[in-house]
């Protein structure tokens, strides 16, 4: 189990729990990214920036405080 | 609040916006929903000889308060007749929770599989009837682009009953919503709402299974482009490039329409007879000499409506009365500009590149306390500031809006000033302009810096879908345009009007004077500049490019002429920045606001006096 932030690029993980604010949360699930979706990590900007993941065949781009608080078992 | 025979409801980016327009034509009007920033776009629809009242609600993922557009949407629903619930068919597994919880809403809903072409093309087939049968509503493919269905739509949904029972059924609370999670502060996230959710995405996949069939197809060649765009170093590029871009055609189309000239930097390539200087210079001008001879050039009311007349002539920009100045610049000099930026600003929203920009810059962003997508106000501002505040309702915190409009006022020069000083200064050579640029980006990151320090508020992180590419539709392109600048037109120009009477006025009753004599010791000990200036920069309230202008004859120093450019850029925007400010921000925040804008042009005109030698 990682956080978003440690997977690595093109790796696919099923998002077991969200952390941090309930707004922040709420905000996640209605985006998609909530427990027990699978998720796919696109790309990482070197200098630290947005994440972008692939979830329900949609890009979503997260910053990467929030990136560290989703946890995912990866498949 | 806002009543409406059918109400569009779905997620962003489905092309809501595509059908509202296709169905209503250009009778369509944006407006604030009353207490928030967000709006909605009604309209007027005809069918079968029957007027109905169409409301575009405001694109959302979920029916909970999270934010204002879920707030206006739950809001609106409560006043909805009709439901089209839109969809984009290529995601039906994204989609189908918000419309889960739209049909325990209990109000007549079809569902609107939109981009049917793009499935089609993607390889995704959906058995329709299947899925009207599991939802238990009508689900009609359509693709708002081209028209394709959208007549089945709308006979489907107007043979739906309204029946009264309609509120009984939703248990009498007006704001109670069955399904919905109302999540508030201090709400623990228990097991119990995650339950609920889990619900809803098992129901979603159940559903899905049993509709959708996705073949497989190769990456096209659109795809590959769009990977790359987001790549960590070539989209970089790609970004420079899209932005160079716009700001060339937003000039050549800006200057086009005002003089008719084609041309990016410098002097126009060609001159085409046309354009509003022309138009005005043609028939405006004499109908107002006529008025000045009548009224007699030196009396009070002369003085307001036209103005002062420059060598016995009337010049649109600096004889200042409400009818020549008041009249010319929003119309001949701000609304081709604006016309402009919204062209290419709804060019890039509708392409779905925007999202993309505020990745890339979000994390310089996050430095000053901003988002990404504050970026693009702060462009905007770059060819003018009006549009630049104006965009700043894309920003979610009301502590955003001011910080980056703020921002744009103090430090980003619009196109017109940036012209005048390259034009004074360039003869000087490079490096003063190096230092002018130079001094106005710093200021720009030093005053966010205190900014984001100094002002408390939530400061949220980057979350945001990135759409995929799309072709913008001319139909939307038009409706937004016409929707953007007649609203300019509506507000803005009687306020523009109104603001050059008042400073004729006050000029009339010599305030200008007074205001020079007290900050003289200001001007010539702090900055090292002549007492003549001061008129000059006083007037950078009126128009910033006019008053460098005035600058020319006064023979000063390089180091003043740097000075005289940085202080007039920071001080005070024009008055058409200032209107849309007080628009914005409201009246407390703008005072704050000039609060800011003074402390840094002091400060910064000081430094630079001190530290250029």
């Amino acid at each position: 189990m990682k956080s978003i932030s440690e997977m690595n690029i093109n790796e696919a993980g099923r998002i077991v729990s969200l952390h941090g604010g309930w707004r922040q949360q709420a905000h996640l699930r209605a985006l998609g990214l909530a427990e027990g979706q699978v998720i796919r990590k696109l790309s990482a900007l070197a200098w630290g920036g947005p994440i972008i993941v692939l979830v329900n065949r949609a890009q979503v781009a997260i910053g990467k405080g929030m990136a560290r608080r989703i946890v995912v078992e990866t498949i | 609040m806002v009543t409406s025979d059918i109400l569009l409801v779905g997620q962003p980016n489905v092309g809501k916006s595509v059908l509202f327009s296709r169905l209503t034509g250009i009778t369509t009007i944006a407006s604030n929903y009353p207490g928030t920033t967000i709006s909605y776009t009604a309209g007027e629809m005809r069918f079968d000889g029957e007027r109905y009242a169409l409301v575009d609600a405001p694109g959302t993922y979920v029916l909970e308060p999270l934010d204002e557009a879920g707030r206006v949407t739950i809001d609106l629903l409560d006043d909805a007749k009709r439901l089209v619930n839109v969809i984009d068919s290529t995601r039906l597994e994204r989609h189908l929770p918000l419309t889960l919880e739209l049909i325990a809403q209990n109000i007549p809903m079809v569902v609107a599989l939109n981009m049917s072409d793009e499935a089609r093309h993607q390889g995704i087939s959906i058995d329709t009837e299947k899925l009207g049968e599991l939802l238990g509503i009508p689900v009609i493919p359509i693709t708002a682009r081209t028209g394709e269905g959208v007549k089945t739509l709308i006979s489907s949904l107007l043979s739906l009953p309204v029946s009264e029972k309609k509120k009984a059924d939703r248990s009498g609370h007006p704001g109670h919503h069955p399904h919905i999670q109302h999540l508030s502060p201090g709400t623990p996230t228990t097991p119990h709402n995650h339950l609920n959710q889990d619900h809803i995405w098992k129901r979603v996949g159940q559903i899905v299974g049993e509709v959708q069939t996705l073949s497989h197809r190769r990456e096209s060649f659109g795809e590959h482009i769009a990977a790359l765009s987001v790549h960590p170093v070539w989209g970089v590029f790609f970004a420079l490039i899209v932005l160079a871009l716009s700001f060339s055609l937003i000039r050549l189309i800006g200057e086009f329409l005002i003089g008719g000239g084609v041309g990016i930097i410098g002097d126009p390539w060609i001159v085409l007879p046309f354009g509003t200087e022309l138009l005005f210079e043609k028939w405006v001008t004499p109908l107002l000499m006529k008025l000045s001879h009548i009224l007699g050039e030196h009396t009070v009311i002369h003085k307001i409506l036209i103005g002062s007349l420059i060598n016995g002539e009337i010049d649109l920009m600096q004889s200042f009365g409400v009818l020549t100045s008041g009249l010319f610049i929003p119309l001949g000099a701000v609304l081709p500009y604006l016309f402009s930026f919204y062209l290419i600003l709804s060019i890039l929203e509708d392409s779905g590149y925007l999202p993309r920009l505020a990745v890339f810059m979000d994390n310089i962003m996050h430095r000053i306390g901003l988002h990404g997508y504050a970026i693009i106000p702060t462009l905007l501002g770059l060819g003018c500031n009006v549009p630049g505040v104006m965009a700043t309702r894309i920003l979610e915190t009301k502590q955003q809006r001011f910080i980056t409009a703020t921002l744009i006022s103090i430090a980003v020069p619009c196109a017109a000033l940036q012209a005048m000083i390259i034009g004074l200064v360039g003869d000087r050579g490079v490096g003063p302009l190096i230092v002018i640029y130079g001094s106005l980006v710093f200021i720009w990151f030093a005053v966010g810096v205190v900014l984001r320090f100094a002002a408390k508020g939530f400061r949220p992180e980057l979350l945001i879908e990135i759409p995929p590419y799309r072709f913008p539709s001319l139909r939307t392109l038009i409706s937004k345009m016409w929707m953007r600048t007649s609203g300019f037109l509506r507000e803005a120009l009687p306020i523009i009007a109104g603001a050059i009477l008042v400073v004729n006025l006050l000029y009339q009753l010599q305030i200008f004077e007074h205001i020079a004599r007290f900050a003289e010791p200001v001007v010539t000990r702090l900055w090292g500049m002549p007492k003549e200036s001061i008129v000059p920069l006083l007037l950078g309230v009126l128009r910033k490019d006019v008053a460098i202008g005035m600058f020319a004859p006064l023979d000063l120093t390089t180091k003043q002429l740097i000075i005289g450019s940085v202080l007039l850029s920071t001080l005070f925007p024009c008055i058409a920045t200032f209107v849309v400010l007080f628009r914005e921000l409201g009246v407390k925040d703008t005072l704050k606001s000039i609060g800011v804008m003074a402390i840094s042009v002091i400060t910064v005109g000081t430094a630079l006096n001190l530290v250029i030698s």
